[in-house]
């Protein structure tokens, strides 16, 4: 992805579940211009931590209208949200039961087990 | 969901599972383009023109049953879609309908504006909610079918949400789990297009047909990233404009590949394709390894009139035609080949159907653009259909010692802790450019042999080594870790197939034998994992 670039941008990712303490987390990332949230953040999974939780789908098409998070404290998509360089904060849906990390209940209730 | 609509309208009592949400994840969603169907609303047009369209591009090897299915039914679909909501493109009282590559008729209906994808997927997933027959599960991702006596009896599945193991009693399943575009490093695929679907069949004891014939888009977009866009969405820009191929030194070089580019824009996809990797193998490629798309020579006041709302959307990612030129190149965009099934969509095994892009074969070597939908459409209904009638005449004979042994085997992963630090995403990653630099656009027996034998160490070594923690809650590397398993047996049929196939037609291109040979008119089945292909005569009809 970014390999090439200098630049570094660094997430600071709210992590947690229901029965822990949640706690600040951050990561560095390789920048490139253009790159979103989710990239940095589906590159942290590949080559930091695949520990961390996250929900999406498309990738890239904002269709699945599945990744949504809080960005430096604005609800966005993360597929279309740009990264900076520098620290940006990345939090679970305020309003959502959380799951773990930035997984929030997004699931409609029928469709659940 | 198609699928699930027709078998509760005939009867059934459905289950609709799905790994991400239900109707949000998978190709169908990301779908901007077009639908194919011979409506005739725009011009004169028959389903047996669209078949002799579609059979033209499958250079020879169409299962002409599947073909003519997708081009007779297509119609009625599209309609009935407009019944359950879809609000098609429409002009003077009529569906509006556009020609595309390979189309000889205006038959390709859309959804303003670059739309089609999420608007039928959100007509599908209202429709399936109104149906009180239909048990819709989102979040379970399903590990293994459930067989006995070559019979699906239901699957076992893993709920992401609490990590607890589900098996799931049926009297038919269907496979509607998409293609495997996302075994290549460069797709346009979503997180769940890993070939699962073709895994899952194969295990069960149902056969694959034609593994090799992965549709790789000449032009996908690489760079500079663009977000909230189809990457595939440049070529109909290109052909409506004539936007310019230039490699990394701003020179055209199509031509020089026996394309005729300039100016005609008449170059094939696959001399497209090839001519864009040559310059990059030679050095000249541009620094995301692909070729520039250049609009710069369009007066800007054009530009708009054909991007219309698009170019604004490009502008909010930083990218401006009128001043730069993007990078594209090839990427993983289909599989034709899928899931061996009969015109009833059911496989060799017993209550066991496919519908959508994991059934293979009605494309042949090639698929045309705006079958895809269709496919999904068509097949889907008739998977419903016929897995519903065919449950009537069976007796239930669930017993649960089937599913102990997929439970143990899940509760020995859990209760694994790793000898190595690798994780199941960090090989997934390898898989891809493994993938995409050894079974790619342009294979050769050398390339193929290295991938072969890599995901073999794979699944021979390391697989049983990569680290799952034992959380309990949206536990990613779980899911990766089968997702992985699957992942691998599927492109472990592509290279086997691929191997196999000593010529060069229609989207499998070997450089080691570039020609298209006679001999070679007819399709590898695959039956069992490792096993190697049998050759069968294409289906041909009248």
């Amino acid at each position: 992805m970014a390999e090439q670039g200098l630049r570094k941008a660094t997430l600071r990712i709210r992590r947690g579940s229901p029965n822990r303490e949640s706690r600040y987390q951050n990561f560095e990332v390789p920048y490139e211009e253009g790159m979103s949230v989710l990239d940095a953040l589906r590159w942290i999974r590949v080559h930091l931590d695949s520990t961390l939780a996250i929900r999406y789908s498309c990738i890239n098409a904002n269709a699945c209208k599945t990744c949504m998070a809080v960005v430096n404290g604005e609800v966005e998509y993360t597929c279309i949200a740009k990264l900076t360089p520098g620290v940006m904060t990345v939090e679970p849906l305020p309003k959502r039961p959380l799951i773990r990390d930035l997984v929030t209940d997004t699931v409609p209730v029928e469709e659940k087990l | 969901m198609y699928a699930a609509i027709a078998a509760a309208r005939h009867g059934a009592s459905v289950i609709l599972l799905d790994k991400s949400l239900i109707g949000r994840g998978g190709a169908t969603v990301m779908a901007q383009m077009t639908v194919a169907a011979a409506i005739g609303q725009q011009e004169p047009d028959d389903w047996t023109i669209h078949l002799a369209d579609t059979l033209q591009a499958g250079r020879g090897l169409c299962n002409e049953e599947l073909s003519a299915l997708l081009c007779r039914e297509g119609p009625k679909r599209i309609l009935e879609m407009e019944q359950w909501g879809t609000r098609w493109a429409r002009e003077n009282g009529h569906i509006k309908q556009e020609t595309a590559p390979g189309h000889s008729r205006r038959r390709c209906c859309y959804v303003d504006f670059l739309n089609t994808g999420p608007a039928v997927a959100a007509t599908l997933r209202r429709k399936v909610g109104e149906i009180s027959e239909i048990r819709r599960i989102s979040n379970v991702t399903i590990i293994e079918l459930v067989t006995k006596d070559d019979r699906a009896l239901g699957a076992v599945g893993v709920n992401l949400n609490d990590g607890e193991i589900v098996t799931f009693q049926a009297k038919a399943v269907i496979l509607a789990a998409g293609g495997l575009t996302k075994l290549y490093a460069r797709n346009s695929a979503s997180a769940n297009m890993g070939g699962e679907a073709y895994a899952l069949a194969l295990w069960a004891g149902a056969e694959l047909v034609d593994m090799e014939f992965v549709q790789f888009f000449p032009i996908g977009h690489l760079a500079p990233r663009l977000v909230g866009m189809d990457p595939i969405m440049w070529d109909p820009f290109r052909y409506k404009l004539g936007g310019k191929l230039l490699n990394g030194h701003f020179e055209e070089f199509v031509d020089r590949y026996g394309g005729t580019d300039f100016g005609q824009y008449t170059a094939t996809r696959d001399v497209a394709s090839y001519s864009i990797l040559k310059e990059v193998e030679a050095g000249c490629g541009t620094p995301h390894g692909g070729a520039y798309l250049d609009f710069r020579h369009i007066p800007e006041i054009q530009l708009r009139t054909a991007f219309g709302p698009v170019i604004d959307r490009l502008l909010l990612n930083g990218i401006d035609l009128a001043k730069t030129p993007v990078e594209v190149g090839p990427m993983a965009h289909y599989h034709m080949g899928g899931v061996r099934v009969n015109s009833d969509m059911e496989t060799a095994v017993n209550g066991l159907y496919a519908a959508g892009e994991a059934v293979g074969g009605a494309h042949g070597a090639n698929r045309l653009s705006g079958n895809a939908i269709t496919e999904a459409f068509v097949f889907g209904e008739r998977a419903g259909t016929h897995a519903a009638d065919n449950i009537k005449k069976t007796k239930v004979n669930w017993q649960s010692k089937l599913v102990e042994a997929a439970v143990e085997r899940l509760k020995a992963l859990r209760a694994r802790r790793s000898k190595r630090d690798v994780t199941a995403a960090a090989l997934q990653a390898e898989l891809q450019n493994l993938m995409w630099e050894k079974a790619g656009p342009f294979r050769t027996g050398e390339k193929l042999a290295a991938a072969l034998a890599r995901i073999q160490q794979i699944q021979k070594d390391e697989l049983s080594n990569v680290s799952v923690t034992d959380e309990t809650s949206y536990n990613l590397d779980l899911q990766e870790w089968f997702e992985l398993r699957a992942m691998l047996t599927t492109a472990a049929a592509v290279v086997r197939s691929a191997l196999a196939r000593n010529e060069s037609r229609g989207a499998h291109q070997r450089e080691d034998f570039p020609d298209t040979d006679p001999g070679f008119l007819k399709n590898q089945v695959l039956k069992r994992e490792g096993d190697v292909a049998r050759w069968t005569a294409p289906l041909k009809i009248g």
